[in-house]
C-alpha cells in the first residue's frame, strides 16, 4: 500500500532501451498464430476496434518476487491481464498473448507495424518489463495506432512486486481512456459479501478484491452475518453492517489496522451505511421501535442527525457526487419509490413513477444517472435521470439486485440470485445494457461495492 | 498478527452472543460449547423420571405453543390479524406465566424484497408482535427484537407457499 507509483515518462528511458536490446526473444512458437486475430464472426465485429496484445518482452529474463515468475513470464502475464480488462465492454475486441507474436525488445519502441497490419488490429499495445535490481520493476505501455503507424502514447511505472497487476490496470485505463474518452476504472477495487452454506443458514463474510477478481481476501470469518459493505473514499475503512452482538449494527472496517469499531453507540438497530463522497459523513438508516428512517453520523463520530421524518420505512440512500443531494427509498407512498433530498433531510420529493417499485438507488460518481432495483415482479438493475427521467432497464435477470457504479459511471455492478438454490454471483453490465459479464468470485458473492480509482 | 488476534477475539465475541439470539449458528466454528442446549439436556439426564421439557424453559414454551410461537405475515405487511393475536395470546399467556422470562422476538421477510428494506421490514414485524403482546400485560422490558431480513428463511424454496411460510415472526424465550 505503501508503494509510490513513479510516472516515468519514459522518453528519457526510452532510446536507451532500445540500445541495451537483450539478445531479441527466440522468434515465439505461438500456437495458431493469425486464427483468433483475423477470425471476424461476430455480427457486431466490425465496429469493435481491434487491439492487439502480444506480450510484453523483458531486457533480460530474470526471476522476480511476483506471483508471474521472471519477467519473461510476467511480460505475458501483463499482456494477458490487459486483454482479459478490455474484453466484453462493447467497445475493443482485444487479442492476447496467447495467439500473437512475441515482439523483440527493440520492437516495443519501434514496433513492426507491417506484421501488425496484416493481422488487423487497428490498435497494438506494447509494453516492456524491466528488473530494476531493488526489488522494483518497471513496466512500460506504449499504444499505437497501426493505421497510421503513429503512437498514441506511452506510460511506465515502477512497482513493487506484490502490486505487478495494477501496473497492467494502470496499461488498461491509458487504452481505455485514450480510445473510448471515458475516464479511467480499471485499477480499483471491490468489496462484497461471500457467501456459503445452506440457503437457510447462510454465512457471509466480508471480502474483497481487484477489479477483475484478481488479489481476493476474506475480511471476516462469517462467524458474524456480514452484509451490505461499502469502501471509504480512500479506500483505508470499510463500513458495513454485522451481526457481532446479534443485532445488525454498522461497523467501520479499518483496512490497514485490522480492527473495527461501531459507528454509533445506538441499542437501535442501524444499517445501509453508505459514505458521503468526502469521506466525512456515513448515511445510515435505523430503525426505532419498528420505524426506519434515514440519519448521517460524522465518519469520525459524534452525533447522529435524522433526515427523514415519516411514519414509513425510508432506507437507504446514496450521495451526489457533490454531496449536496441524497437519493433514497421510501415506502411512504404505500411501496417502495425513490426519492431525492437535500444533504441536510430538507426538500424531499419522489423521482420514480413509472410504474413497479424502485430500491436501493445509487448515484453515478458522474453525477448523470442513479441506478436502482427495479421491481416489477422479477427484480432487474434500470438506471434514470436525477429527476426521475429516462428509465432504462439494463438486466432481466429473475433477481438482480443492489446496483454499484464503476469509478467512471459506465458500468453498473449488481448481484444475482438464482430461484430456488438462492445461489448469488456477481454481474456488471454496461449503459447500453449489452454487455454483461460475470465476475470470478471464489464463492457465492453479494452486496458488490465498487470503490473509486486507487489513490 | 494483528488479524489474526483480532479474528480470534471476533470468535469468541460471536459466539456467546449468536447462541443466545441465532436459531442457528454458522458452520466453520471451532466447536460449540453448547450453552443453550446443555442445561435442558443435563436436567433430563440427572432426573431420569422428568418426562418433557422443564416448566419454564425455551423448550416448555415451544412444546406449550405447538407452532404458535410463530405469526405470519402478507407480503409487505405487518399488521396482526385475528390468527395472529390468538397466537400472540397464547404468548402472553405463557409469559405472564413465567414473569422472570425475558423473550427475544425476531423478525423476518421473504426473499422478495431488497436487502435493506427488508430488515426494515422485519423490524416493523418483530415489534407489531412485541407491541401487541405489551398491550396484553407483558412488561415491554422482558422484550427485545432482532430483525434478520431476508438473511434466514425458514423455507428455502422460491415459491409463493415458501415465501408465506418466511413472513413471520417468531417468539423465542431466553433461558
Amino acid at each position: 500500500m505503501k508503494l509510490r507509483w513513479s510516472l516515468l515518462l519514459s522518453l528519457l528511458a526510452a532510446p536507451a532501451l532500445a540500445q541495451q536490446v537483450a539478445p531479441a526473444p527466440a522468434p515465439a512458437p505461438t500456437a495458431a498464430p493469425s486464427e483468433e486475430a483475423i477470425d471476424v464472426t461476430d455480427d457486431a465485429a466490425w465496429q469493435d476496434l481491434g487491439i492487439a496484445i502480444p506480450t510484453f518482452p523483458t531486457n533480460a529474463d530474470v526471476p522476480t518476487q511476483t506471483s508471474a515468475g521472471s519477467t519473461a513470464a510476467l511480460g505475458r502475464a501483463l499482456a494477458q491481464v490487459i486483454t482479459a480488462d478490455l474484453q466484453n465492454n462493447g467497445l475493443f475486441k482485444p487479442t492476447g498473448p496467447a495467439s500473437l507474436p512475441v515482439p523483440s525488445f527493440a520492437q516495443v519502441t519501434a514496433p513492426d507495424f507491417q506484421t501488425w497490419q496484416a493481422k488487423q488490429a487497428d490498435m497494438l499495445v506494447h509494453g516492456f518489463v524491466r528488473d530494476n535490481g531493488d526489488g522494483k520493476l518497471t513496466i512500460g505501455c506504449y499504444l499505437y495506432d497501426v493505421a497510421l503507424g503513429q503512437q498514441l502514447l506511452k506510460n511506465a511505472w515502477v512497482v513493487g512486486p506484490a502490486e505487478w497487476r495494477r501496473a497492467a490496470h494502470k496499461c488498461s485505463d491509458m487504452v481505455y481512456s485514450r480510445l473510448s474518452g471515458e475516464s479511467p476504472f480499471f485499477d480499483s477495487r471491490i468489496a462484497y459479501i461471500a457467501e456459503t452454506g445452506p440457503k437457510d443458514r447462510r454465512m457471509k463474510r466480508l471480502a474483497i478484491m481487484d477489479s477483475d477478481g484478481a488479489n481476493h481476501k476474506f475480511i471476516t470469518t462469517g462467524q458474524a452475518l456480514a452484509l451490505t459493505p461499502r469502501y471509504s473514499p480512500d479506500y483505508k475503512r470499510i463500513v458495513y453492517l454485522s451481526y457481532l452482538n446479534g443485532n445488525p449494527r454498522i461497523y467501520i472496517y479499518d483496512t490497514e489496522l485490522g480492527t473495527q469499531k461501531l459507528v454509533t453507540q445506538s441499542k437501535n438497530p442501524t444499517f445501509a451505511p453508505r459514505w458521503s463522497p468526502d469521506g466525512k459523513w456515513i448515511l445510515y438508516s435505523m430503525a426505532i421501535g419498528g420505524n426506519t428512517d434515514v440519519y448521517r453520523v460524522p465518519s469520525s463520530g459524534g452525533e447522529s442527525q435524522r433526515l427523514t421524518d415519516s411514519p414509513a420505512i425510508d432506507v437507504g440512500g446514496s450521495y451526489s457526487p457533490d454531496g449536496t443531494k441524497i437519493v433514497f427509498e421510501s415506502d411512504r407512498s404505500g411501496s417502495q419509490q425513490v426519492y431525492v433530498m437535500n444533504a441536510d433531510g430538507s426538500d424531499q420529493k419522489r423521482i420514480s413513477f413509472f410504474g413497479g417499485r424502485a430500491a436501493t438507488p445509487e448515484w453515478s460518481p458522474r453525477g448523470d444517472q442513479i441506478a436502482f432495483t427495479y421491481i416489477a415482479g422479477d427484480f432487474h438493475i434500470a438506471v434514470m435521470s436525477p429527476t426521475g427521467g429516462s428509465m432504462r432497464q439494463l438486466t432481466n435477470g429473475w433477481q438482480d439486485e443492489a446496483p454499484t457504479w464503476s469509478p467512471n459511471g459506465r458500468i453498473v455492478q449488481f448481484f444475482r440470485n438464482e430461484r430456488g438454490s438462492g445461489h448469488t454471483s456477481l454481474w456488471q453490465v454496461d449503459l447500453t445494457g449489452k454487455n454483461e459479464r460475470r465476475l470470478p468470485t471464489p464463492v457465492d458473492a453479494s452486496d458488490p461495492a465498487w470503490g473509486p480509482v486507487l489513490p | 498478527m494483528l488479524r489474526t488476534s483480532r479474528t480470534i477475539a471476533l470468535l469468541l465475541l460471536g459466539a456467546s452472543a449468536l447462541a443466545a439470539c441465532s436459531p442457528q449458528p454458522p458452520k466453520i466454528l471451532p466447536p460449540d460449547p453448547g450453552p443453550v442446549a446443555a442445561p435442558t439436556r443435563s436436567t433430563t439426564v440427572s432426573q431420569p423420571t422428568v418426562r418433557g421439557p422443564v416448566p419454564g424453559s425455551q423448550a416448555d414454551f415451544s412444546a406449550t405453543l405447538m407452532g404458535r410461537d410463530t405469526i405470519y405475515f402478507d407480503t409487505d405487511k405487518f399488521n396482526v390479524d385475528s390468527t395472529d393475536a390468538a397466537a400472540l395470546q397464547v404468548q402472553a399467556q405463557w409469559l405472564m406465566k413465567y414473569p422472570t422470562k425475558r423473550a427475544t422476538i425476531e423478525g423476518h421477510c421473504d426473499e422478495r424484497g431488497t436487502r435493506d428494506y427488508n430488515i426494515a421490514l422485519g423490524d416493523r414485524r418483530a415489534n407489531a408482535a412485541k407491541n401487541y403482546l405489551i398491550s396484553l400485560g407483558v412488561d415491554a422490558s422482558r422484550l427485545t427484537t432482532v430483525s434478520y431480513g431476508k438473511e434466514r428463511p425458514i423455507a428455502t424454496g422460491s415459491t409463493e407457499e415458501a415465501w408465506a411460510k418466511n413472513r413471520r415472526s417468531i417468539t423465542i424465550t431466553i433461558d
